[in-house]
């Protein structure tokens, strides 16, 4: 048993903390977030350079071959800055998929120009109706011809908007809320019957709506075996489960310094607020949730490179439902604790709850997973 | 002991029932019922048909345009409002600087404000906070130098809501610098148009434009502003925030709320079935409406106990408290509701604070906002933090 990391660790977490200190002062992000894309093309690129968009893949398709536990070190740095360029949209949940169940031609035409920092992706899972269910799919897929035709509409699929090809879940046979039956495709954003609206979310961040009118593709769109994608999703997105978790962590690790200090500079009669003893218990509480939701974070990631098993589904849900309930605490005692300070747009802090809130609903929420946890148990 | 009410009070409900079912504007209904910020317009509109009915200050002595009821019926009309989704006044004129002035303020003072609070001609807001002196209020350090018949006022008050809206603002100033905290502030009206004053805008986390900071540069303010005696202001501000804290406790918006929870549940669309399917998401609404009903008669004793003229202490910060634990518990879950959509939320400036271009349903914009909103629920009024203290120390003698 470890938890320490190996040196190539450290560096890697010393290389993205730097990058987040030099990019992501709280102002930095506030205006990044304010733009009409909502994040950098230039720290994008950076971010290429570094490595860090090949660093999920496996080596075989041209990735350095990091694992969970590497892509929860940079999550977890990227969090404490709240990191808003589309990593967890292109690489871990819309790379992850054509890595994981495309053809050799796929991931050859599509992954070597996402490491790169060409090809941006989303993933479109969710419907209106399907709240955290991932085999609610009721958007359909047809044969027609050589091909599909995709018509249903998809909900708040982040980074929709600017991603160029849209992973996309569609039902090729079967009823709603079947395993069996679920396809994936890969779309261009701009393919015709492509109704795209997209909007500012709640975490500063971009999503999309998309409404699909016939869109026709063609066989070559088909990822993986037709009708058998469930199991590849669920698998996709626990990984991409893991990787909120520690993004939740290090937001939590950021969010708990600053009202730390908020409570040692802060003045109210005549002391700091942090002298009192309800302000320290509540203190203390956060911190602890925070400590829990580290080792939550560390075991999830290590069980996830260990192999994919049932074990290791009840341990992402183990971590989701328990870092939700510490993100639900943790943000908005934050906000609590810096009062009016902390409900303003300007100051950091009501930023980190923002995030914290979406993480904590992003793939399910502390309900959902606890119940997953016991049927899986 | 008896919880029934009287043929009249039922009456008086029916009439009330009706007169709102009548009156409420539909555009006023709707932004409430949605959670979102109301416009001034609507508000003042709404706010003046209810005073040609008699009923925009139930609180007020019949002298000053009260309306003589009973604290039954003034139960009942609160009551009815939340159940027809209708917006309580803006509290800074009707329950805060209204009752100071009936109450402190001198014969000039009280017919020329009190029939424009009514009219809602002026509207209010309210200069306690300051940016050093949140919950240790008594800190303030606006200053008020007397010169002549004005007093110069000179400083900066804080977290000010709706102050872009306001025509008058009143003040806690410091008019004694050498002698304990508390006994040297006045209680001064103050009209927004008086050179020196100058706003800025705070945007909060729901990205909407609600809070202000107010600064004072050489405004001078005629001495008749004054409230009371100078240097007691603070007896007056007390009796003021006394006041807020019960009004602050938005029972039955909280029980409008739950009823409209329970309807989207009952409706919403979720993975083959309905929200209200879902045993966690029910428990906890029913969690809530347990709290509430508690909440609810824990004031109706109170207003029993006022009935029978026996004074309260701290029991207004109890109200305080559970009030706004259950409003953010509310919102909560109504974002909940949502599921991801929660994520979707834009503020009104970006796109009039509705969904409908998205494919989200169409109540979805609104929880999110006041979710956010509401998180100050727990700070503003004095701290929840703040409120335990004063009920350990004044009815618990801690």
């Amino acid at each position: 048993m470890d938890f320490e990391l190996s040196e190539e660790q450290v560096l890697l977490k010393d290389s993205v903390d730097r990058f987040v200190q030099d990019n992501y002062s709280p102002d930095d992000r506030l205006k990044l977030s304010q733009t009409e894309l909502g994040f950098s093309r230039d720290h994008w690129k950076t971010m290429a350079e570094l490595g860090w968009l090949g660093m999920a893949f496996p080596e075989e398709v041209g990735g350095f071959g990091g694992g969970a536990v590497e892509t929860m070190i940079m999550m977890e740095s990227m969090g404490r800055g709240l990191v808003l360029e589309p990593f967890v949209s292109t690489v871990l949940l819309g790379g992850a998929l054509i890595a994981e169940a495309g053809s050799e031609e796929q991931i050859e035409s599509i992954i070597p120009s996402v490491i790169e920092g060409q090809t941006m992706l989303a993933f479109a899972y969710a419907e209106p109706q399907s709240r955290f269910n991932l085999n609610d799919v009721e958007t359909t897929a047809s044969k027609s011809g050589d091909g599909y035709v995709l018509n249903g509409t998809k909900s708040v699929v982040y980074h929709g908007g600017t991603a160029d090809k849209i992973v996309i879940s569609a039902r090729t046979s079967g009823e709603s809320r079947d395993a069996d039956g679920i396809s994936l495709f890969v779309v261009d954003r701009e393919a015709a019957g492509m109704d795209v609206r997209a909007y500012r979310t709640v975490d500063g961040q971009r999503a999309a709506d998309i409404r699909l009118e016939n869109v026709s593709v063609g066989a070559d769109a088909l990822l993986g075996a037709e009708g058998a994608a469930a199991p590849v999703i669920e698998k996709i997105t626990d990984r991409a489960i893991g990787a909120l978790c520690a993004e939740a962590v290090g937001a939590m690790a950021a969010a708990n310094d600053i009202t730390n200090e908020y409570l040692k500079t802060r003045k109210q009669f005549g002391i700091p607020i942090g002298k009192f003893q309800v302000l320290q218990h509540r203190m203390v509480d956060m911190y602890m949730e925070a400590e829990q939701s580290k080792s939550m974070s560390d075991m999830a990631a290590m069980k996830l490179d260990l192999g994919y098993e049932n074990d290791t589904k009840r341990a992402v849900s183990a971590a989701k439902s328990q870092i939700g309930k510490a993100c639900k605490f943790v943000g908005q005692q934050s906000v609590q604790l810096h009062g009016g300070m902390g409900m303003t747009d300007e100051y950091s802090i009501g930023h980190y709850f923002k995030r914290l809130s979406t993480i904590e609903m992003l793939f399910g929420n502390t309900d959902y997973h606890l119940n997953r946890f016991s049927a899986l148990s | 002991m008896d919880l029934s009410f009287t043929d009249e009070e039922l009456a008086f409900q029916a009439e009330v029932r009706d007169f709102l079912e009548k009156n409420l504007p539909a555009d006023v209904k709707d932004r409430y019922e949605r959670g979102l910020h109301f416009t001034k317009e609507g508000q003042v509109r709404w706010q003046r048909i209810l005073n040609e009915k008699g009923w925009l200050a139930p609180g007020w002595p019949v002298e000053y345009g009260g309306t003589g009821w009973t604290a039954t019926q003034k139960y009942i009309f609160s009551q009815e409002l939340g159940r027809a989704s209708a917006p309580p006044p803006i509290p800074f004129g009707i329950n805060m600087v209204g009752p100071v002035i009936y109450t402190f303020g001198n014969q000039e003072q009280k017919d020329l404000y009190l029939p424009r609070i009514l009219n809602s001609d002026d509207w209010w807001c309210q200069g306690y906070s300051e940016p050093g002196s949140g919950s240790d209020l008594a800190s303030l350090q606006t200053k008020a130098v007397r010169d002549g018949d004005d007093y110069i006022v000179n400083g900066q008050k804080i977290w000010t809501s709706h102050a872009q809206h306001a025509d008058m603002i009143f003040c806690l100033v410091r008019t004694d610098s050498n002698v304990k905290q508390q006994e040297g502030i006045s209680f001064l009206l103050i009209d927004m148009k008086t050179p020196g004053i100058t706003l800025k805008p705070i945007i909060g986390l729901d990205t909407e434009h609600t809070l202000n900071e107010v600064f004072f540069d050489d405004v001078r303010v005629p001495v008749k502003n004054r409230i009371g005696e100078e240097n007691k202001g603070w007896t007056y501000a007390k009796f003021l925030l006394g006041n807020e804290r019960t009004s602050i406790a938005r029972i039955s918006q909280s029980k409008l709320k739950v009823k409209k929870l329970r309807d989207i549940a009952a409706s919403q669309r979720v993975s083959g079935g309905l929200l209200q399917d879902d045993a966690d998401f029910m428990r906890k609404l029913n969690q809530i409406d347990v709290d509430l009903m508690a909440l609810e008669y824990t004031e109706l004793r109170m207003l029993s106990r006022i009935q029978k003229g026996e004074p309260l202490t701290a029991e207004p910060s109890m109200l305080k408290i559970k009030g706004s634990d259950i409003q953010q518990a509310l919102t909560e879950l109504s974002v909940e509701a949502l599921g991801l959509y929660g994520a979707a939320y834009e503020s009104q400036e970006i796109r009039e604070g509705r969904n409908d271009q998205n494919f989200a349903p169409d109540y979805a914009n609104g929880p999110m906002a006041e979710h956010l909103y509401l998180r100050a629920a727990s700070i503003y009024g004095g701290s929840n933090e703040i409120q335990r203290n004063i009920i350990s120390k004044m009815v618990l003698g801690l």
